[in-house]
């Protein structure tokens, strides 16, 4: 983990420079450069319709022809040439629309074309006001149509066709300039798009059987140099020229991507993707473009609420309450629960999780707090201390870059198209140039496919042996040219993070861990464990103890080693531990629903903050409504460890941050006497302190060694699972076209396991400890036996609520719908 | 000299079931073959270098030197392609050839493919003519039968496959990127250059593509050599070629010269334009090379010739036009071809092919205005050299190449109305000395 491979940023590379004549002005660029990119540098836009600068040259516009009365040879084009696809010859000498008659009337007369069979429809089209062709029609072309004038008649198309459930197609807009097949091709690897038909009647179209079912559709419509990609959530619903656009980052991955956030009138009407080169480049998943409804859903809490409580004399029901009521109610419940922990999600900022770490320590007296609602393990928690906290770019972590000039890349526990859509279309890009994918899975999915992935075979359960015996196999190639991605699912895996450690310690392998939410790396940072404070400071060392506290200005911090999320869950029902504030979790998505719903009903008094009501707020004493992500200002920190601040893009009337609300509640306690305030109420304020905080300098605790590894024993399948992009998170709610582009849930085996099931059907039950789910059954050659798939949530309920836990033991029985 | 017949290709055309691998050998057929395997391949090359044989395709690139660029150190497979995609008006070379001597074509694609050292070829046939196809098919079948084709052939130790693929009827498939486009299985659209096809084509692979009259004349030129080839044509455009008269000819058919006969000497030899009536225009190859009029009747068909006289010698399909015939009608027609041909990936040919047809279909009806005449020419300009591949260029051909001879013909339909001339007059059913 001590290499560090060639980089590919510019400045590093030693690059080959060409010297141009564009428009009389000489300029040096790197050779291969195409001609419209070189003109850029001496401050020249050539127009361009197919051109793009993450898309393979196409050439198929003609918007970009320029003069080139030399090609570097001493001799000249005698025709203008596409400036697209034309690399720069030393010595040569280009002349543009700016100084060349030939290339202007050139590139005008292509404009005039591409506007023949253009409808014209600007008042009326979504594009207009940000339109690439209206634009450049007004930059290089003339004003009045010879067309029109002429008497000419368009092509005509019956108006709009449906790509897929959200994309819609305006075929006479369509000037076919490829972009969207070229993304669909060249990036997505998802080419359910092509061209069809012949000379005007040329059109994008899908197979009957096949519309474009991609998780990246989304950015089809982004790159539309016209009106003809819309989306079902978008179109008709707003002007360009009305819309305010606030650059933030995505709330729905680990990935960090840059987006852009267009808002009219106090309501969101559409994300596009930031252009950021170094994370997400242009491209964003179609869950951080559509899915941004759920904030503004009917059920968004709007006010405070307390519980009349029986005990008190109340009927037991929520009543609104202003908010100093509500921090004193809160801090009243929790001071007389006594023992109190704090569960969060994964959701939310960094400066957020590091009021909850703070709130726990300083106000609660406690280490018990964890942010992974979700199924995890005491190895996970010393993998995340010992080889992810303070992992930042500029230190050595793995970056986006990194599985670009990786030899090798190891995937474990981690599905990339599912569950990091970014990381998925670098790594795709990778493997286009020659990146080799090994995927630790149980079975090659699409995805995978799609990174020439080479599959091994691994049931769940096993992959601390498939990892551990990746050193020995030489033809694996595990070296320090690799890099290890292992993702959050890993922690259910006993073993499998300590094997993976280990293989990049013994193979000089660099490795980095790759979660699914966007707060879950924030989470580590901001001291979200039992074990680890914030700035990776380890509870066990007095040192960092004693470091945070007197950074907190509080006597001491607890030294007792703090409780997992599941031994909180457990603490609440043996009564252990009373009091409970929660934020953002839904018990669906905990190791064992039932037990955290139990753990619930026992606590003695539970403060939840939330978005919208859920069963956890149902059941609260007090609940606070806190902002969502567009609401409020906020810092996350992706896979790589880089951080990735965003601006609040919209007020929120009627909720606050979290960290507002739990400085509310500190203060409330610390002026009972219990614990001390947070001292901060703000998000800068929040920035200030963990900035003077900073990061833990001191020792970092080594992994134990590990316990037990295997595949759990017993009769029945293994239970592989995971969540798809799009499903039925709560964070995806309220759009339904975009939930219409969800994968079907399917039961995925081995035709070998499908056999031995005595399966006959379509469809299959599969029987767990907690229940069984009916599904179509698929088969998967190649698959591992004796393992059954299903995904995590996209059938109403989850996996782990309707069926058992991953990794677990399942059996088939037959089923008929 | 150039004033008689050279039937070498169709000198057995004749011949009782002239397409049969009997028949053909009895006139001597597949000698060139036994010659060629003898040889060692470049020397095959070098012997066509020194023919002078230039494409007979059109394009007029020389054959030899194409070959030649074929890098022989590359580790990949090395492909022939025979572009029998014959599709543009007018022309009507290669299919006659492949119906009557299908085995000329089949002889000279494994002596060409020897030459590069490709051991598979693919013969790319218009689909439309799936008679010829058939005809191919057997007589690929029967080459293999006579092992002339397959492995070992004839213990040289070369090995050669042909696989005759049908088009799918574009005429987009005959530019010969779009062709090996179609060929792999994709939608056929020309594609970017670099890199070639000499260096990445078919596969991915260093590939040769030739049209079929170019490659059936490799056969005679190993049997007779170099020198004999050579000796015929003009000096820059050697050897013989297929001339297809069609149109107001006494007999139209294909007459194979020597290149560099004038128009005047093929009229003769097909006995004359149609009785009581005069050429008015004439295509030298194809709809897509500009039209030329009775005052060309004696230049020389040859590139040269043509292209000093600012067209291009094409394909040699000769289509001559009397004076009953409209040139804008004809013209019109033409354009709609290309707009329907038109495959849809440039902007300027698709879009301009599609305002072509508008704006002339309007004259044609007298409802222009002259300014129409510099919109077309304009059109015309803005298409040429600006499209990705030569089907727009081609577009251009008739319009620009009618109204700088028949500017006045385009006049006279607004003038008069509409179309001045009878449009049965030019038809094969008009009665005896019909008058426009």
């Amino acid at each position: 983990m001590t290499t560090t491979p060639a980089t590919t940023t510019g400045a590093e590379r030693d690059v080959d420079l060409v010297q141009v004549t564009i428009d009389g002005i000489e300029v040096s660029v790197p050779k291969d450069t195409l001609v419209i990119r070189a003109a850029e540098q001496v401050g020249v836009q050539i127009p361009r319709f197919c051109d793009h600068p993450l898309l393979e040259p196409v050439g198929a516009c003609r918007q970009c022809l320029v003069d080139v009365p030399d090609a570097g040879n001493g001799r000249g084009f005698p025709k203008p040439q596409a400036s697209c696809t034309l690399p720069v010859a030393p010595g040569m000498v280009v002349n543009t629309q700016a100084t060349s008659e030939a290339a202007d009337k050139a590139q005008q007369g292509v404009m005039e074309f591409l506007l023949v069979n253009h409808p014209l429809d600007c008042p009326v089209c979504d594009k207009g006001g940000e339109c690439p062709l209206q634009n450049q029609a007004m930059s290089n072309g003339r004003g009045e149509s010879r067309f029109t004038a002429s008497g000419g008649v368009k092509r005509t198309f019956p108006k709009p066709i449906n790509l897929s459930p959200q994309v819609l197609l305006d075929r006479e807009r369509c000037i076919v300039c490829q972009r969207c097949t070229r993304f669909a091709e060249e990036i997505a690897g998802d080419p359910f798009i092509a061209l069809v038909e012949r000379g005007a009647q040329q059109q994008i179209g899908i197979a009957e059987s096949a519309p474009f079912l991609s998780y990246f559709s989304g950015n089809t419509i982004q790159i539309c140099p016209v009106g003809a990609l819309t989306s079902e959530s978008y179109r008709f619903r707003s002007r360009p020229f009305d819309l305010v656009s606030t650059p933030s980052v995505a709330e729905h991955d680990a990935c960090g991507s840059a987006i852009r956030v267009d808002h009219r009138r106090g309501k969101v009407m559409r994300r596009l993707a930031g252009n950021d080169p170094e994370v997400n480049e242009e491209w964003i998943t179609d869950k951080d473009r559509f899915a941004f409804t759920y904030a503004a859903l009917e059920d968004r809490l709007g006010y405070p609420q307390v519980r009349d409580r029986v005990e008190d004399g109340g009927d037991g029901s929520l009543r609104p309450a202003s908010w100093p009521e509500a921090f004193a109610v809160a801090a009243r419940g929790l001071a007389a629960a006594g023992a109190s922990a704090v569960l969060t999600g994964g959701r939310i900022s960094t400066e957020d999780a590091y009021a909850y770490a703070k709130l726990a320590r300083v106000s609660l007296g406690t280490n018990d707090i964890d942010f992974r609602a979700r199924p995890h393990s005491a190895e996970e928690e010393q993998f995340l201390a010992a080889h992810v906290a303070l992992g930042t770019p500029g230190a050595g972590a793995v970056t986006y870059a990194d599985l670009e000039s990786a030899a090798t890349v190891v995937l474990a526990g981690l599905e990339p198209e599912d569950e990091a859509g970014a990381v998925f279309l670098r790594l795709r890009r990778a493997a286009r140039h020659g990146t080799r994918v090994l995927a630790v899975a149980p079975y090659l999915t699409r995805g995978l496919g799609k990174l020439s992935a080479h599959l091994v075979p691994t049931a769940p359960g096993a992959e601390a042996d498939a990892l551990a015996a990746m050193v020995e196999h030489a033809e694996h190639g595990v070296d320090a040219t690799t890099v290890v991605l292992v993702g959050e699912r890993l922690a259910t895996s006993p073993g499998a993070l300590t094997a993976a450690a280990d293989l990049a310690a013994r193979t000089g392998a660099r490795l980095a861990w790759v979660p699914r939410r966007a707060g879950d790396r924030g989470a580590v940072e901001a001291g979200c464990l039992p074990g680890l404070l914030p700035g990776g400071r380890p509870v066990s060392d007095a040192t960092a103890r004693v470091d945070a506290a007197a950074s907190w200005g509080v006597a001491s911090l607890p030294e007792q080693p703090g409780r997992d999320a599941d031994a909180i869950v457990a603490a609440l029902v043996a009564g252990e531990v009373r009091g409970l504030v929660v934020g953002g979790v839904d018990p669906a998505d905990t190791t064992d629903p039932a037990a955290t719903r139990a753990a619930l009903e026992a606590a003695s008094f539970v403060v939840a903050l939330d978005l919208r009501e859920t069963e956890v707020t149902r059941v609260a004493d007090v609940v606070f409504p806190v902002a969502a992500a567009v609401e409020k200002a906020g810092t996350f920190i992706n896979w790589e460890g880089r951080t990735r601040p965003f601006e609040a893009v919209l007020p929120s009337p009627s909720a606050l941050p979290d960290l507002r609300v739990l400085a509310g509640i500190s203060e409330e306690l610390a002026a009972a006497g219990h614990g001390a305030a947070l001292g901060f109420r703000t998000v800068d304020e929040a920035r200030a302190e963990m900035s003077d905080l900073g990061a833990w300098d001191g020792d970092r605790p080594a992994m134990r060694a590990a316990g037990a590894t295997g595949a759990a024993s017993g009769e029945g399948l293994a239970l592989s699972t995971w969540k798809q992009l799009v499903d039925d998170g709560v964070m995806q709610a309220g759009d339904k076209h975009y939930a219409a582009t969800a994968r079907p849930a399917v039961a995925r085996v081995s035709p070998a396991t499908y056999a031995a099931a005595s399966l006959s059907g379509e469809h299959v039950t599969v029987v767990g400890d907690r229940g069984e789910l009916t599904l179509p059954v698929e088969q998967v050659p190649g698959m591992v036996d004796d393992v059954v798939w299903v995904p995590m949530a996209s059938f109403g309920t989850s996996v782990l609520e309707r069926l058992a836990s991953p990794g677990s033991r399942v059996r088939l029985k037959g089923a008929s719908l | 000299m150039v004033d008689t017949l050279t039937p070498v290709l169709t000198a057995n055309w004749g011949a009782e079931r002239s397409w049969t691998l009997a028949s053909y050998e009895e006139h001597g057929g597949y000698a060139g073959l036994r010659t060629a395997l003898g040889m060692a391949p470049d020397d095959v090359i070098t012997a066509v270098k020194d023919s002078g044989l230039r494409g007979r395709g059109g394009a007029g690139f020389p054959t030899g030197m194409k070959w030649g660029f074929i890098p022989q150190d590359n580790p990949k497979p090395k492909y022939l392609v025979v572009n029998a995609d014959e599709s543009e008006p007018g022309t009507c070379k290669d299919i006659p050839l492949m119906m009557a001597s299908p085995h000329t074509l089949v002889e000279g694609v494994i002596i060409s493919s020897y030459a590069i050292r490709a051991n598979k070829a693919f013969i790319y046939i218009r689909g439309e003519v799936l008679h010829v196809i058939r005809r191919v098919q057997a007589a690929v079948a029967e080459a293999y039968a006579a092992g002339h084709l397959g492995t070992d052939i004839h213990g040289s130790g070369y090995d050669l496959d042909i696989v005759v693929h049908a088009g799918a009827g574009a005429y987009i498939c005959g530019e010969e990127t779009a062709l090996l486009e179609g060929l792999e299985g994709r939608r056929g659209q020309p594609r970017l250059r670099p890199p070639f096809p000499a260096v990445a084509g078919l596969y991915a692979s260093p590939t040769v593509i030739n049209n079929v009259e170019s490659i059936a004349s490799v056969p005679a030129i190993v049997a007779n050599g170099a020198d004999w080839f050579a000796s015929m044509g003009t000096e820059k455009s050697k050897g013989f070629g297929i001339f297809s008269l069609s149109g107001h000819v006494t007999r139209p058919g294909q007459y194979e010269a020597p290149l560099g006969i004038t128009l005047r000497e093929l009229i003769d030899l097909a006995g004359g334009m149609r009785a009581g009536h005069e050429l008015k225009f004439w295509t030298p190859g194809g709809s897509s090379t500009p039209l030329l009029t009775a005052e060309h009747l004696d230049l020389p068909l040859d590139f040269e010739g043509m292209a000093a006289a600012g067209t291009m010698l094409g394909t040699r399909a000769l289509q001559l036009f009397d004076e009953t015939t409209c040139v804008v009608r004809a013209v019109l027609r033409w354009t709609e071809f290309y707009k329907h041909e038109s495959c849809g990936k440039c902007t300027p040919c698709r879009e301009g092919t599609w305002w072509l047809v508008q704006t002339l279909a309007r004259l044609e009806k007298g409802e222009g205005r002259e300014e129409d005449l510099d919109l077309l020419l304009d059109q015309c300009d803005n298409i040429l050299g600006r499209s990705f591949c030569a089907l727009g260029d081609g577009a251009t051909s008739p319009i620009s190449s009618s109204i700088k001879f028949f500017r006045d013909e385009y006049l006279a339909h607004l003038t008069h109305g509409g179309c001045p001339f009878d449009p049965a007059a030019s038809t094969v059913f008009a009665t005896a000395g019909a008058q426009a």
